[in-house]
């Protein structure tokens, strides 16, 4: 059982909704970062989504491309990725992180290394955006054999013939993807993500969290509700990208963690 | 060989789209059943014979194919040593060998129902040529260029807005091939339903590199057929110039088993294949990596980011290859080597004064290792070169490296 799984079946013990935080490693430098991580769990946050920076990350938007950029420039790597979740581990040991990127810096450090590195850091589990079901020999399966979670996206385009491929190794959740597109783009929409949620569960017993799309505490509230929890990135890095103090950035995230509890 | 399937170089790829470890399917969950789709379909259209005839008739009467095998007698001379022809696909209606594989691809759009056509360019020419086939057709047409682009391909930029094109100017990154590729993946996800990604190269995930190879086939289908009748024999040589690796997968492909065939595939040196990473050389100078779909050869640093190229040429200014190169390169079958900026633009020049023909930047890359391998081969051993491309679009680019001015 990792962290992430200790957390869901706390929430849903508890009757309560999950609200995950994303932000980038090492945006806007890492000191920074790391001070933003760490208030995190005490924001309200009952999942942290730490993305991995990419110089091509190719399912994100403009507001990600540039943290993942801001990052990459004040020299951040996969190693100093590791890094902050150490630091964390030190004061928090409860906390889910969930590492998220892309294949070819984990791909370049070799995946064996990575596996036994990312485990030893902390992490519990993984999305890697460009690995889909068809390649899960690559790290999907290595990483469960070493007990971290593989979290797997399920999207609008994953019609009913696919899902059970979709939800075949995949663990600690379900990232339902709102909408088509790349992240910080349009609104999600309850009424159209409550169907394909309610789809999803009735194929598992895993939590289904929705992301993408989501930018306001109202937004996290209605879209909690119809689903295990609710995720939000972009909205946080754009204050962050705006150069606003830590505590304001944690206030944010506070406001967004209460609408998604309130759900 | 040839005879033995067991052996072939030809059977790739795999079901999951590999040559070796190379190639597969590294995309987003939204865009996997869109090239499941697409893979079904192109299938579909593989063994039909009315999508063949289609083609056909539009490569022969719209494209202008077969494309002459020329052989180059003055340069021949001025070398002094093997006997050189070129393969003409410059010739092509667009002036490059992108439209063969365009057609392929928007014949099978329009069988799939798609009606929107997204594509990446670097030198403009792919843009070039899927704006002419979805003008042909009434296709809406969106090309992704990077904003550097832009800048040094202004002409093709023109010509793709003539032909009813939208054209965005990418400015990620250093706004070349590589983040126009990004930036059209981004458009394909947004919009799955009525999209179709038409890829200019061999590279992506799976079926691309293979469709993509398989459109452009013809070249090396029509070089063999060309220099039997010339010559009563196989070339002893074959050499073209690599971006992300079509025109030379098109011109290689079909002489994978023909064991006597020499393949060399010329990669851009930029300002030489040094630490500082100023080449666009993927398979001299880099390392295995996963971008845009595929697992292949890329220019990437310690830590696995991906380094940008350079190239004085615009189409071959990525950091990757397609993955079938970067197998054969593995295996062994075919050989790469890279070619400075200022050799390319020694043998851009050459060619012009000695056979009246202005290339392209990227087949002056494949021409300036002629220039160096032609002198220490026998008269009697022939080189089949691929002119992919004419040279319309770059006399800006040459101008300014030759220091001669163009306002009139
Ligand atoms: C004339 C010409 N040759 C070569 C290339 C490089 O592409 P590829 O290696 O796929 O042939 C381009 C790309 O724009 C081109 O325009």
């Amino acid at each position: 059982m990792t962290r992430i799984d200790a957390k869901f079946a706390k929430l849903k013990a508890e009757g309560r909704k999950g609200f995950v935080a994303y932000v980038m490693g090492g945006d806007p430098d890492y000191e920074t970062s790391l001070e933003i991580v760490k208030g995190l769990p005490a924001a309200g946050v009952d999942v942290i989504e730490l993305g991995m920076p990419f110089t091509d990350p190719m399912a994100d938007g403009p507001t990600i491309q540039l943290a993942g950029q801001r990052a990459l420039a004040q020299g951040q790597t996969l190693e100093k990725t590791l890094q902050m979740v150490r630091e964390l581990r030190k004061d928090d040991n409860e906390t889910p992180v969930v590492m998220m990127g892309y294949y070819n810096p984990i791909y370049s450090r070799g995946v064996d290394k990575f596996l036994v590195d990312a485990k030893e850091a902390g992490v519990d589990g993984l999305i890697v955006v460009d690995l889909p079901p068809e390649e899960d020999g690559e790290l999907c399966i290595p990483a469960q054999k070493m007990g971290l979670n593989f979290i797997r996206l399920a999207t609008p385009t994953t019609d009913d013939k696919r899902l059970p491929k979709v939800l075949t190794n995949t663990s600690g959740f379900v990232y339902y993807v709102s909408i088509t597109g790349i992240t910080g783009a349009a609104n999600a929409v309850a009424g159209d993500v409550g169907p394909e949620v309610a789809q999803i569960k009735a194929k598992t017993d895993l939590p289904v969290i929705v992301g993408f799309g989501i930018k306001t505490p109202e937004a996290a509230q209605t879209i909690a509700s119809v689903a295990d929890g609710a995720v939000v990135g972009s909205a946080i890095v754009e204050r962050i990208a705006k150069g606003e103090s830590v505590a304001d950035i944690l206030a944010f995230v506070k406001s967004l963690a209460d609408g998604a509890h309130r759900a | 060989m040839a005879n033995d399937l067991f052996n072939s170089f030809m059977r790739g790829p795999d079901e999951n789209g590999r040559f070796g470890d190379f190639g597969g399917r590294f995309v987003s969950e939204t865009l996997m059943p869109l090239i499941l789709d697409l893979e079904a379909e192109y299938e579909k259209a593989k063994t039909d014979a009315s999508f063949w005839a289609e083609m056909d008739d539009l490569w022969a009467n719209y494209v202008g194919r077969p494309s002459p095998l020329y052989h180059a007698e003055r340069l021949t001379e001025h070398l002094g040593g093997a006997k050189i022809y070129m393969k003409r696909d410059e010739l092509n209606h667009t002036g490059a060998h992108k439209i063969n594989n365009v057609l392929g691809q928007i014949i099978l759009a329009r069988r799939m129902g798609k009606t929107r056509i997204i594509a990446e360019t670097g030198a403009g020419q792919h843009g070039v040529a899927t704006a002419t086939v979805c003008a042909k057709f009434g296709l809406k047409c969106i090309v992704y260029m990077g904003a550097h682009d832009v800048e040094r391909q202004a002409p093709n930029v023109f010509r793709m807005r003539l032909l009813g094109a939208t054209v965005i100017p990418v400015t990620s990154g250093r706004g070349t091939l590589k983040d126009a590729m990004n930036d059209a993946l981004r458009d394909w996800v947004t919009n799955v339903r009525d999209t179709f990604y038409c890829i200019g190269t061999v590279a992506g995930p799976h079926p691309y590199p293979a469709m993509v190879r398989d459109f452009q086939s013809i070249i090396g289908k029509e070089a063999k057929e060309q220099m039997m009748k010339a010559e009563g024999r196989l070339p002893d040589t074959i050499i073209a110039a690599i971006g992300g690796g079509s025109n030379a997968m098109g011109l290689f492909f079909p002489f994978l088993d023909d064991e006597s065939v020499r393949i060399i595939g010329v990669e851009a040196g930029g300002k030489g294949v040094n630490e500082k990473m100023e080449h666009c050389a993927s398979l001299t100078g880099g390392r295995p990596g996963v971008l845009h779909g595929n697992r292949t050869y890329l220019l990437q640093d310690d830590d696995g980011q991906i380094l940008e190229g350079f190239s004085i040429s615009a189409g071959l200014d990525y950091p990757g290859i397609g993955p079938e190169h970067a197998w054969l390169h593995d295996v062994g079958r075919a050989e790469y080597v890279s070619i400075t900026d200022k050799e390319a633009l020694e043998a851009f020049q050459l060619c012009c004064e000695l056979e009246g023909i202005i290339p392209a930047l990227e087949p002056s890359h494949a021409l300036a290792h002629v220039m160096k391998i032609a002198p220490t081969l026998p008269k009697d051993h022939l080189i089949c070169m691929n002119m992919c491309g004419r040279g319309d679009k770059d006399i800006f680019t040459v101008a300014k490296h030759l220091g001669f001015d163009m306002k009139i």
